[in-house]
């Protein structure tokens, strides 16, 4: 009756988790050891027993869950052809519209909204018949590194109950690490999915800006925001992306590039790519433990047959200055909308003036307050060309960096963050520290490519590395292929 | 939907006015030089809203042209409808401006519960259209008013105020009009009277109507007219403190609202005032322009590329098929009148105030009408008799080829002048063609010299008193005995004709 691990189906499980894959489920839908149903209700099971002590998890939606998993089920009963996601439990982070399903962002501002319509990933999620479990804890407005600003709690990392999952796709992190999810989306302004994938133990993928439609994410930072996918295998990060991926007439900015079927690309060869490794993410500030993981990686990939080569990213120090002038720039604006009148929070006063203060004064939290002033104060008057302007010229300057190293390289490796899962607690009184932790994904972000954090090992026994892998724009496919390659090579148990 | 805006009336609220301007010497007021550019917004006549597929229509019930895009759901993202670009595009091309290669939207950050996103999708440094101009046509004068940008941006939804129980204390949202393709149009500060605003608004107006671009609709709000004034010494160089005067949506209040604040910042001067930079609300009833409160209105917008939205490049291809589209404009069309149809520039004026009247015109020389006849029949007759019943020529049960007929009937003398207008009255109530008006109402002119002689004979055998006297020499009989033929022919016959052989037989005895 209930549901049995699969462990011949993909990769090795990770630790303490169950270990389902896409193709595993499909198996045994197809032949009818499990029906949908019965995965579901499992997995419910799970998050029942683990979510109090994870608070991965905001909201559950089962009553759309078990409709999806019944759908499947009659499928298979009429012999139907299944879609490519049938019957795979999916976590969704709580900064994607979900229709039908309370959707705060992590706020306190959108407690108990409900939108009337589903982000384009989830629509194209559903039609390929995944079975949505429940919406996933964040950092509110997907702002924070560490989960920790989320209006909701903290969540833990599975690996370590009292540290940090990172974030600020924290919970769908987690939800994967845990068993909780067979896959889950997350989106990444600033290293939002690769962090957390590090810090949890999971590969998480950014994909190139365009690459998947932003319409129904409640926007962050506009030019940064991405979805993208976790999973426990490269190649279930890779059927999800292949089922998101592809132009939305309703985002202007989605690309209109060829979506290639990554999870069959995936087992092409990787021997001769040329890997850069830009000194600058190995400076000053990265953990020495970290440090030596990545360089095994690295080592592992020569074995491999890649060519690692040094390279030159001298932009690489104004990163984090002009992530946070650009993000906080857009987000002052793109949160101008929570103001009380026409949904969420409303908490009245004497004026219109004091209605707005009072709601979004109550509404948001303090990380969220501080980024709305950094970035009204950035686009101000007198200080819009000292400030968002010139932050926008370096982005140009690092946009450069990449352009030039993809002329001499395939692909670009750097450790994913500096540090592994730390304390909960422990950077909450210093945002500059905190707002560090981003330091070796915020210039993907600026630059607009892709990338993927792979698990790259251990420290102290139980804390895991990320490895992350930049490929060019719309070079999913290429990252993809190498990131399989490390897996299968045992990159990940390093 | 209804959304309720919260426990305040946000209506426009409005300081005490400061100052009275009382009626100013006119040679006082003529040492002074007004300095006035108008920002005009302008709804373009798309089936949908700018940025989604909602329709655009007007005075639907209220929310129910909505969707997550213009209601600013959380998540909701911006698509420009093409229809909206080519529109902006060719009232840019009519108004001679640059359509630059690459504009960009921009954001206008603020709050009002009007405005859904909390900002305003504009363009601020990179505008969709530079550098035009428009003639305007003012005391027998042509002159041109440049035009400084023209740029593409949303609707604000509407604020409803007044009407519900609780209007009181609450105000309702109407998110109809939000979303609603706009663009605003600045011109120079060219304009040196309220006379000449006027004009500029007429001229706009005209140009925007003939392109089809927007139907310019003030009382709907799809034309709406701000103004920055400021005045000056004759013969200074250098332009006095502006204001800004908003809720000029009637060109009435233009025109009122302009003497209104001309006359209070010359007032303000004379009395050794000077003139704060201020925004200032044209008050209808009061009749008076009033500042806003300034602190509602000291915004820093905060404007930044909207990163929603890719750059907009207008193509080649886009403008050739704009300029495809593009009709002949008022100021050709009234140069060919005079040129090709001999008739005068007044004339040519009147008969090209709108598109419509112009084709009129055309089609009923078309029609086989000689120029100056059909120009003097719509003049006369047709436009005095729509002014009357408040009709657009489109809903005139007169066609142009049904004129045409009609002038026909009058210039082969078979209908008389008089008739012709009567039957003109008829074919406008009726809708009846000509020729079976003139023969159902007898107004068929006598042609025939035998059947006119006939009658003449009689009235000569009828009236052997009045004959003689004629024959006498006494002249003034004559009108009498032509008369009595008229009325034996009920009128018909021509006039010319019983003229002639009514003095001929008089003459042969
Ligand atoms: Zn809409």
């Amino acid at each position: 009756m209930s549901a049995s691990p699969n462990a011949s189906a993909g990769a090795a499980p990770p630790a303490g988790s169950t270990a389902w894959t896409v193709a595993g489920i499909r198996r045994a839908l197809e032949s009818r050891k499990v029906s949908a149903r019965e995965l579901t209700k499992d997995y419910y099971a799970r998050i029942e027993r683990e979510n109090p002590r994870l608070n991965a998890f905001l909201a559950l939606s089962p009553d759309r869950a078990y409709s999806q998993a019944d759908a499947i089920d009659a499928k298979i009963a009429r012999g139907e052809p299944l879609p490519p996601l049938a019957g795979v439990p999916a976590a969704l982070k709580d900064v994607l519209d979900t229709r039908g399903t309370e959707t705060t962002a992590g706020s306190r501002i959108l407690k108990g909204y409900v939108p009337p319509y589903d982000a384009t990933a989830i629509e194209r999620l559903d039609r390929a018949g995944a079975i949505f479990l429940g919406k996933t804890n964040c950092d509110e407005f997907a702002m924070g590194s560490s989960n920790e600003n989320s209006a909701f709690g903290p969540v833990h990392n599975p690996v370590a109950l009292d540290r940090v999952p990172g974030g600020s796709s924290g919970g769908s992190a987690a939800a994967v690490a845990a068993g909780l999810a067979v896959v889950a989306l997350g989106t990444d302004t600033g290293g939002s999915i690769r962090q957390p994938g590090a810090l949890c133990g999971v590969p998480g993928m950014m994909p190139t800006y365009g690459r998947v439609s932003r319409y129904g994410l409640i926007a962050f930072a506009s030019s940064l925001d991405r979805i993208g996918p976790f999973a426990s295998t490269v190649e279930d990060v890779a059927r999800v992306l292949e089922v998101i991926a592809g132009r939305d007439p309703l985002d202007a900015t989605s690309a209109d590039h060829p979506v290639p079927s990554y999870s069959a690309g995936l087992d092409a060869p990787v021997k001769g790519l040329r890997l850069g490794i830009p000194a600058e993410y190995f400076a000053e500030g990265l953990d020495p433990a970290i440090r030596q993981k990545i360089e095994a990686g690295i080592g592992l990939l020569k074995q491999l047959g890649c060519v690692p080569t040094p390279i030159a990213m001298p932009h690489t120090a104004y990163a984090i200055p002009t992530y946070y002038l650009i993000a906080t720039a857009e987000a002052s604006s793109n949160l101008a909308r929570f103001d009380g009148v026409r949904y969420g929070l409303r908490v009245p006063g004497a004026t219109l003036g004091e209605m707005y203060r009072k709601t979004r004064g109550a509404g948001f939290g303090p990380e969220v307050k501080r980024r709305i002033m950094l970035g009204t104060y950035a686009l101000s008057a007198g200080y819009y060309d000292a400030f968002y302007l010139k932050a926008q010229k370096v982005r140009t300057l690092i946009k450069g960096d990449f352009d030039r190293a993809f002329q001499q390289v395939d692909l670009i490796l750097t450790p994913t963050s500096p540090v592994t899962a730390f304390r909960l607690g422990e950077r909450t009184e210093d945002p500059l520290a905190m707002y560090l932790a981003d330091i070796y994904t915020v210039t993907g972000s600026l630059a607009g490519v892709t990338g993927i954090s792979l698990p790259c090992g251990k420290v102290c026994g139980t804390l895991p590395v990320g490895l992350q892998v930049i490929g060019p724009h719309f070079e999913e496919g290429r990252v993809l292929r190498l990131a399989r390659a490390f897996e299968a090579a045992g990159g990940f148990e390093l | 939907m209804a959304v309720e805006a919260g426990c305040y009336n946000f209506g426009l609220a409005m300081a005490r006015a400061t100052q009275e301007a009382s009626s100013i010497p006119p040679e006082v007021l003529a040492r002074y030089e007004p300095v006035i550019g108008l920002e005009t917004h302008v709804q373009l006549k798309t089936a949908t809203k700018i940025f989604c597929a909602c329709s655009a229509r007007f005075g639907d019930p209220p929310n129910r042209n909505t969707c997550p895009v213009c209601l600013g759901l959380p998540g909701a993202l911006p698509v420009l409808n093409r229809r909206a670009l080519e529109l902006a595009v060719k009232a840019a091309l009519a108004l001679h401006c640059t359509v630059e290669e690459r504009s960009r939207f921009a954001r206008k950050n603020y709050f009002y519960p009007d405005l859904p996103k909390g900002y305003q999708i504009s363009m601020y440094e990179l505008p969709l259209a530079t550098r035009g101009w428009l003639e305007i046509e003012h005391d027998g004068k042509t002159k041109r008013i440049g035009i400084t940008r023209l740029h593409l941006e949303d609707d604000a939804a509407k604020g409803m105020h007044e009407g519900f129980p609780d209007s009181d204390r609450n105000t309702y949202i109407d998110f109809n009009r939000g979303g609603v393709p706009l663009i605003e149009i600045v011109s120079e500060p060219d304009i040196r009277s309220p006379e000449e605003a006027h004009a500029y608004l007429t001229a706009l107006k005209q140009i925007l109507l003939y392109t089809e671009v927007s139907d310019c609709n003030m009382e709907e709000g799809s034309l709406r007219c701000d103004a920055n004034v400021s005045v000056r010494r004759h013969g200074e160089q250098n332009f006095g403190t502006k204001t800004e005067v908003k809720n000029l949506n009637s060109f009435r209040y233009l025109v009122h609202a302009l003497e209104y604040e001309i006359e209070r910042q010359v007032q303000t001067l004379e009395s050794g005032g000077t003139i704060a930079q201020e925004t200032r609300l044209w008050n209808v009833a009061a009749g008076r322009t009033e500042p806003m409160r300034s602190k509602e209105y000291a915004h820093d917008y905060r404007y930044f590329p909207e990163p929603d939205l890719l750059p907009v490049h207008a193509t080649k291809a886009m403008l050739a098929r704009v300029r495809a589209e593009m009709p002949e404009l008022p100021a050709a069309r009234r140069a060919r009148f005079v040129r090709d149809y001999g008739i005068t520039p007044y004339d040519a004026g009147v008969l090209t105030a709108t598109r419509e009247l112009a084709d009129y015109f055309e089609q009923t020389v078309r029609a086989g009408a000689a120029a100056k006849t059909a120009s003097n029949w719509i003049q006369t007759e047709l436009l005095r008799r729509l002014n009357a019943s408040g009709e657009e020529i489109a809903a005139s049960r007169i066609r142009p080829e049904a004129l045409a007929e009609l002038i026909a009937l009058v210039e082969r003398g078979e209908v008389t002048a008089a008739s012709g207008k009567a039957i003109f009255a008829k074919m406008f109530e009726t809708g009846k063609p000509a020729g079976r008006i003139a023969a159902e109402d007898g107004h068929r002119q006598i042609q025939d010299a035998g059947e006119i002689e006939r009658a003449c004979r009689e009235v000569i055998k009828k009236n052997p008193d009045q004959t003689a006297k004629y024959r006498a020499g006494n002249e003034g009989v004559f009108k009498f005995l032509v008369g009595q033929v008229m009325r034996a022919t009920r009128g018909q016959a021509n006039p010319q004709v019983v003229n002639e052989a009514l003095r001929r037989l008089l003459a042969a005895k």
